[in-house]
């Protein structure tokens, strides 16, 4: 028996951030002062909030400490461990109040949250099997193979209304349903862990820190369908995913829960790794299964659909990561226990990456329904240096965004597409006044143009010829009529493009232009970028009354616009001006404004 | 979605072609393989020049065109040599709100070559890379396998001279 444990965070952020260090830090030093034999270290999954990695949190207290550096592990081991003082410096600001020390869990950041799909990240070590098993891991497996029909499966999950997580929402159990009813010689089960979308890391997560929940999800499904073989298709941009599933997949192989024969009820099920190999369009599904094949990842048109035709023209399930991470629950629990979360039509709970300018950038798993405000206010800690809330964006390259104006719209499905937005997979950016509405609808679709396969034209044309004139209004050389081709341009892309990605590549533009159609005015008319970003309308100025002459702007310009005396207020040539910032950057007296 | 196909002369070794040989030999039974293949192929010899694609399409008994359309559709695969230190900055949105560009207009500039492309005594390369889901650290860029977080643009200076005498 161990008297303490230390979880330390093994997820991508705290990763990059130098947990390894810390681990061998921590042996190192237990060894050192002999507690080895009474402190375990536990390398865990993610812990959620990745703003303020790497993290350690040490149990029975639960202390969570937070930017830990390996400077600071001799402290922890010989105060904290050796003689039970926990490192108040140290830790999260938010568990240190008037009363002491709080636990993790009260905090504003996680008392909001309710942990379905995230329940083992952050608590388990994903790299053994065993602590996976004793937190009921494989039980819904051993439920469903011994007690209940395919069938019966397939009913649970209809009951639970899970809707697909990927982004798009289709009911999940109606997916099984379809898939069970083909009849095949072969059929597939797949899992799309192909999370391109830029700012989302939910499913990376959850592949890192419970890989088995997605193997005994995916093997209950097989079982509903009447698979045999499953695929996980997952992105070789995700090293760490990649590791930890192979080690799952050996280790259940190995206690007989891949395999033939599983608990002796004649199943057999077992699953393959599939590499992406860094293209977007693969998250579609046509595309994904061309691309588990070998093949170009090029999607095609539907019908036939794959749970008539997938991977080798074989009836195919595919579902998204998180997905699968709600299955096991529900088996457990009973889908009355996961209707009861959620709105009436958007059940259960939904996980959302929070990025961009928050103060708790991170995990989040919130019940359907939330509002924008609770997750942006209380659970992310608001916007850094007291600046105002534009936008959130959801649903990345697809999705569009979410106003101000909507702050308190319950997030589901449904309402965020009737207010020009998507779930998406659950990549939420904040944004705030410093951003430019116009040049955030550019970023998409550059990322767009590049990831469009070409295999349709309205797509490989279309879009180009969209950023093209998004090109144009950041440069100021736009005039209003753009603005009407634009909004044309956009609905025959959606209305003629082949896959989901071209359907909705224009989302970002008509977002944008439905919410702040002004900012697009502001930039064609007269000629200003409101949020200062968009360089070829901006004009840099030197407030004589600040400047004190002391010439280094002049120095480090490298197009020679700055000229002046010493001591005395300088200027800039707004023809020869560059507009890279290197002036503002130098100057020590704030004199440099842009306008 | 692949760049221009590479000047720098094959220099490929008897010894990686026996490894490649042995990947090839692994994988030619197993059905929708050739990503596999052309992944591990990548890992032997850094990128995948016409002359690796051609091995592998005579070994594999695969038509060469279609080797070059599935690495030219992805881009992981790369028919250019990288640097020695490979810089990918992360031009996700989380860190692209976050300044991302800036940072990686700085190293373009410091370095003198534009993303894909590689300095010319092989030293450095520079891509932009799709997000890598460290946004919790944005802006964030890569220089091998070594992490570098929560950048500002004045850090690119020193960073970049850590590697230049290594």
């Amino acid at each position: 028996m161990f008297r303490s444990q230390v979880l330390i965070c093994g997820g991508t952020g705290c990763t990059s951030s130098g947990s390894d260090q810390l681990i061998h830090s921590f042996e190192s030093e237990l060894a050192k002062n002999d507690l080895q034999d009474e402190v375990k270290i536990v390398r865990t999954g993610c812990f959620g909030l990745c703003a303020l990695g790497p993290i350690v949190i040490i149990y029975p207290e639960g202390s969570f400490y937070s930017r830990v550096e390996v400077t600071d592990v001799p402290e922890i081991v010989s105060e904290h461990l050796l003689k039970g003082r926990p490192v108040e410096r140290l830790l999260y600001d938010e568990t240190v109040t008037d009363n002491g020390v709080i636990s993790l869990n009260d905090t504003n950041f996680y008392k909001k949250q309710h942990r379905v799909a995230l329940r083992n990240c952050g608590v388990i070590n994903p790299e053994n099997i065993d602590e996976y098993i004793a937190m009921d891991g494989y039980k819904a497996l051993g439920i469903c193979l011994t007690e209940k029909t395919p069938q019966e499966v397939i009913d649970i999950i209809k009951a639970s209304g899970l809707r697909g997580r990927g982004g798009a929402g289709f009911p999940t159990g109606v997916k099984w349903q379809l898939t069970a009813q083909n009849h095949a010689d072969q059929k597939y089960v797949a899992c799309n862990a192909d999370e391109g979308d830029p700012g989302a890391f939910m499913d990376r997560s959850v592949l890192e820190g419970d890989p088995h929940t997605i193997l005994e999800a995916m093997a209950i499904a097989a079982y509903a369908t009447g698979a045999n073989h499953g695929f996980i298709y997952v992105r070789a941009e995700y090293p760490i995913a990649v590791k930890r599933l192979q080690i799952a997949i050996d280790q259940a192989r190995e206690y007989g829960l891949l395999g033939k024969d599983i608990f002796g009820t004649g199943f057999d099920f077992d699953i393959e790794l599939r590499l992406g190999a860094g293209a977007f369009v693969c998250g579609e599904e046509t595309a994904l299964m061309r691309s588990v094949e070998g093949q170009r990842g090029e999607p095609r048109p539907r019908p036939p659909f794959p749970a008539q035709k997938g991977i080798f023209e074989k009836p195919t399930l595919l579902n998204n990561v998180e997905t699968y991470a709600n299955i096991t629950q529900i088996i457990l629990n009973g889908p009355e226990w996961f209707a009861s979360m959620g709105t009436e039509k958007s059940k259960g709970t939904k996980v959302f990456a929070l990025g961009g300018k928050i103060n708790n950038t991170g995990l989040v798993e919130v019940p359907m329904g939330t509002t924008l405000r609770e997750i942006i206010e209380e659970i992310g800690g608001g916007i850094p240096g007291g600046k105002k809330f534009k936008a959130a964006q959801t649903g990345g390259p697809s999705g569009g965004c979410i106003p101000a104006e909507h702050f308190d719209i319950p997030i589901d499905y449904d309402n965020l597409i009737s207010i020009g937005s998507m779930m998406g997979s659950g990549g939420m950016i904040v944004m705030d006044e410093d951003t430019c509405m116009v040049d955030i609808a550019k970023f998409f679709l550059e990322f767009t143009v590049e990831e469009s396969c070409g295999k349709c034209t309205p797509c490989r044309v279309g879009t180009k010829r969209l950023l093209e004139m998004l090109t144009k209004i950041t440069k100021g050389q736009a005039t209003l009529e753009d603005l009407d081709k634009i909004e044309e341009l956009c609905h025959y892309i959606k209305e003629n493009a082949l896959c989901g990605l071209g359907q909705t590549a224009p989302n970002p533009v008509l977002a944008t232009l439905h919410y702040f159609r002004d900012e697009y005015v502001a930039h064609i008319v007269d000629k200003k970028c409101p949020a200062g970003v968009c360089k070829a309308l901006l004009t840099y100025s030197i407030d004589p009354d600040k400047c004190k002459g002391c010439t280094l702007c002049a120095r480090v310009c490298p197009a020679g616009a700055i000229t002046g005396t010493v001591k005395l207020p300088h200027e800039i040539d707004p023809h020869k001006c560059l507009k890279c910032g290197a002036c503002i950057e130098k100057c020590k007296f704030g004199a440099i404004s842009i306008q | 979605m692949a760049g221009k196909i590479s000047s720098v002369p094959f220099s490929g070794t008897q010894e990686q072609e026996q490894k490649l040989l042995e990947v090839i030999e692994a994988h030619k039974d197993v059905q929708g393989s050739l990503i596999s293949v052309l992944q591990q192929a990548q890992d032997i010899y850094g990128y995948l020049p016409i002359e690796v694609q051609k091995i592998i399409a005579d070994k594999m008994d695969v038509p060469l065109e279609e080797i070059y359309g599935v690495v030219s559709f992805y881009s992981q695969f790369s028919l250019n040599p990288k640097g020695k230190y490979k810089i990918s900055v992360c031009l996700g949105t989380a860190c692209y709100v976050k300044g991302a560009g800036d940072i990686f207009d700085k190293l373009s500039q410091n370095l003198g070559i534009v993303g894909g492309e590689c300095t010319a005594d092989g030293r450095f390369s520079l891509e932009a890379c799709r997000c890598i889901g460290a946004c919790g650290l944005a802006p964030v860029m890569t220089i091998n396998d070594e992490v570098y977080g929560r950048l500002v643009v004045d850090d690119v200076d020193r960073i970049l001279a850590e590697y230049q005498n290594k």
